[in-house]
């Protein structure tokens, strides 16, 4: 303005108001100017889209195989001699026999099947049975100490093939990057070939890697994601336990009941701080408080729960403080003027009115609980751990497991890249549980908030 | 109200469980992330065939595998810790002093160490002292002990391609890392008669003269790897020039992305490694609790079924995986047999 007053003579006296359709220059800047903030968010949102485009096309183009084995149809005949020496079908007698001792059975039972198809190889009865699972001969034993009776007779299996066939049957593995591969060799790929030419050895949907236990380094193809799943679900069965009445409560005392002091302040400060502390952090003092004070036992998911409901706790009380402060003080004031107390007011009217939100910001606690490693990794709950389905509600809360992300943690690490294959597809439905949750709570809002 | 009366309580049902639950009834094993998949075959095939529990391995390292096995006797410690070397006198003594007297040392075989690169890239035959050259923190050229001045491995060995140097090593919290600085590094330095300068640099003081030689260079030739083999394997897809530090069993997993490179003309293999031709390998141990044998059922039965002969055997499901089957098995079955402790005698 001042540059204005200073050359007076320049300025136009009477410019003619311009037409509301005739854009002057600094309405130009103004809305060029929005154009391109537009464009910016634009972009914004299509780099998001972008990556996520990326990442959904990698986890499922890398993790739908882990959806799919290969199996190889066989006839076993169980011969008594090697099974049950002594025949009078005693179950300790029978339990002698290791899997170790099951291992001819099935590669007598493959040879008998390659002559019975008239297919050509120069394979030893041994060498044709590499490429089938070692997992085969535990399920061979398993069968046959539940069904003694049917030892003499001839029993059709559905086994599971070596990783490397199986990443051949996929297209993983072909025959040249098998060239100084100790485990598989071309002659044995010519046999899968011939195999699965004439129908017996397929590929087909695998329920086992969704419900069944880890398995060894040795036996990629036979581990499953069903048990640490468990492990993840007893785990969040603590953090609701717990966390949900803890966080609740602790809101509404802080919310509705308690005077507004330094100390109530320090609270809340610190439980802002709590929300902002790293996960790891809740390890440590996990092992710390519950395992090397407490003596709960290591691996436990009930451990885990617990340090687990630490992390949750503050999303808890952040979101449950937000959905009691958003009902109107009018609904309080009503309840206290038609003589209700202090906490009838809040137990029958602003807690129902507060919950759709409170429901939602645990569900979203929940998730985030359901996804977090870093924690877990200390408390030991990482390794060979998710071998044993657990027995019993106690034994699910008490035996050692794993969890779900430290499952699919523990598969990245290990050698075989079947493993690598399986840990996408574990994050597969670590994400489909993720999305579910979230979409439950997106609902849970949308259905029941009410807006005044 | 009654969902949280139903959750107090189930949780109070647990609580109390979970003190009475003192009855533990699987072996829980922990330590070298190394021995790992070969324990985790032995504690599957134990399950099956035996009437007890699937043993639980956690990983973790060897040195806080060892530091939990030592925090004391009881249902709530660990009965069996897996070590990629020997327990040290320190934590002999750690463990005496919570309690831990009677320890069995189990040998289970040896590992290879091997150094591979991109299956596409150039091959390598290399000696432990191209290794000492190439990596070092100093080197002796013309006499005097300089920082080391080598860029490509050309310069470091006429006979190489001129492909930058670029090293990817184990951290040092790996057990691997110790055996790499002994049988390559310090080997390289000693048999290039370096060590010499390196002890007059340090007045005669051979320790320290070991020091200065296993001292890595740090100007990003060599990169320390903390987490495991397979991000090695990630660093070596990215950067096609880069040579990293594997074990045996995790390079016979992966030929169809890496190629080996020969030490001193020797080809790693678990025949190599056993006839000792090979050099860089290394012996892998299980330490068993003595005062847990009894009290935690099948902790004897797993330690024998580990080192039986149709488990850690040449023709077992562990040399199969890449474990080089020690000769003196039947002397360690006769120890795990007789519960023999580490200082007892023998």
């Amino acid at each position: 303005m001042t540059d204005i007053s200073q050359t007076p003579d320049t300025t136009p006296v009477a410019k003619p108001k311009g037409s509301l359709f005739d854009k002057d220059a600094r309405t130009k800047r103004r809305n060029a100017a929005e154009g391109r903030f537009k464009l910016y968010g634009i972009a914004a949102i299509g780099i998001g889209l972008l990556m996520l485009v990326v990442l959904v096309t990698k986890i499922v183009t890398a993790g739908t195989g882990a959806f799919q084995q290969s199996f190889l149809e066989l006839s076993v005949e169980l011969k008594e001699d090697k099974l049950d020496k002594k025949g009078n079908r005693n179950i300790e007698d029978i339990k002698k026999v290791s899997t170790f001792g099951y291992a001819p059975l099935i590669s007598a039972a493959l040879e008998a099947e390659v002559q019975k198809l008239g297919i050509q190889t120069d394979l030893k009865p041994k060498g044709m049975g590499k490429i089938l699972s070692k997992a085969t001969q535990a399920d061979l034993r398993n069968y046959v100490i539940a069904n003694p009776d049917e030892i003499g007779n001839t029993v059709s299996f559905r086994f599971l093939v070596n990783s490397r066939v199986d990443g051949y049957m996929k297209g993983r593995v072909t025959r040249e990057s098998i060239a100084n591969d100790k485990s598989i060799s071309v002659p044995q790929l010519d046999l899968v070939d011939q195999l699965r030419d004439a129908g017996v050895l397929y590929k087909t949907f695998n329920p086992d890697f969704i419900f069944g236990s880890d398995a060894s380094d040795q036996r990629p193809e036979a581990a499953g994601i069903g048990v640490s799943m468990l492990g993840s679900l007893f785990m969040m069965l603590v953090v609701l336990a717990l966390a949900l009445p803890i966080g609740v409560a602790a809101s509404i005392y802080l919310e509705e009941f308690a005077p507004q002091n330094r100390l109530t302040d320090i609270i809340e400060v610190n439980i802002s701080n709590l929300a902002a502390v790293p996960s790891i952090v809740f390890g440590i003092l996990g092992l710390a408080v519950f395992i090397n004070y407490m003596h709960l036992p290591t691996s436990a998911p009930l451990v885990g729960g617990l340090v687990l409901t630490l992390m949750t706790l503050p999303t808890i009380i952040i979101s449950t403080r937000a959905s009691l402060k958003a009902v109107p003080p009018s609904i309080r004031d009503a309840a206290l003027g038609v003589g209700a107390s202090k906490m009838q007011s809040v137990f029958h009217h602003v807690l129902p009115l507060a919950a759709p939100g409170i429901l939602t910001g645990t569900i979203i606690g929940l998730a985030q609980a359901l996804g977090e490693t870093a924690p877990l990794l200390l408390i030991g709950m990482v390794g060979f751990i998710a071998s044993n389905p657990p027995d019993g509600i106690v034994a699910g809360f008490l035996s050692p497991n794993s969890a779900m992300p430290a499952q699919i943690y523990e598969w990245s690490k290990r050698a075989d890249p079947a493993f690598y294959e399986r840990a996408w597809g574990g994050i597969i439905i670590l994400l489909i549980f993720l999305v579910t949750m979230n979409t439950i709570a997106v609902i849970l809002r949308r259905r029941f908030e009410r807006r005044w | 109200m009654s969902f949280v009366k139903l959750s107090a309580s189930a949780f109070a049902i647990a609580a109390v469980s979970a003190t009475t639950a003192a009855a533990r009834d699987q072996v829980q094993v922990a330590g070298s992330s190394t021995v790992l998949p070969y324990a985790s075959i032995v504690a599957e095939a134990f399950g099956e065939n035996f009437d007890f529990p699937t043993p639980v391995v956690e990983s973790g390292g060897s040195s806080a595998g060892l530091k939990r096995f030592c925090e004391g006797v009881g249902e709530n410690t660990i009965d069996v810790a897996n070590a990629s070397r020997k327990i040290r006198e320190n934590e002999i003594k750690a463990c005496a002093d919570a309690g831990v007297t009677d320890i069995i040392e189990v040998q289970i075989g040896y590992d290879g160490i091997v150094f591979a690169s991109d299956i596409n890239g150039n091959t390598f035959a290399f000696t432990p002292d191209d290794w000492y050259k190439a990596l070092s923190a100093q080197v002796v050229v013309d006499g005097q002990l300089v920082d080391n001045p080598y860029k490509t491995w050309d310069q470091v060995n006429p006979n190489f391609p001129a492909q930058p140097i670029a090293a990817f090593v184990p951290g040092t919290k790996h057990g691997t890392r110790e055996v790499f600085e002994d049988k390559v590094i310090l080997a390289g330095c000693e048999h290039t008669g370096d060590f010499e300068a390196y002890k007059a640099a340090n007045g005669d003081d051979e320790k320290a003269a070991e020091k200065a030689c296993i001292a890595l260079r740090t100007d990003g030739v060599s990169v320390d790897i903390d987490g495991d083999y397979t991000e090695t394997l990630a660093r070596i897809d990215s950067n096609k020039d880069g040579i990293g530090v594997f074990g045996l069993a995790f390079y016979e997993n992966n030929t169809d992305k890496l190629q080996v490179a020969t030490m001193s003309d020797v080809v790693p293999s678990t025949e190599s490694i056993a006839t000792g031709e090979y050099p860089v390998s290394r012996p892998l141990f299980f330490y068993v609790k003595k005062a847990h044998i009894g009290v935690i059922p099948g902790l004897k039965e797993y330690a024998e079924f580990f080192v039986a002969d149709e488990i850690a055997g040449p023709d077992g499901p562990l040399a199969e995986y890449g474990l080089v089957s020690d000769p003196e098995l039947v002397e360690v079955q006769e120890a795990v047999a007789n519960e023999t402790v580490l200082g007892g005698g023998s």
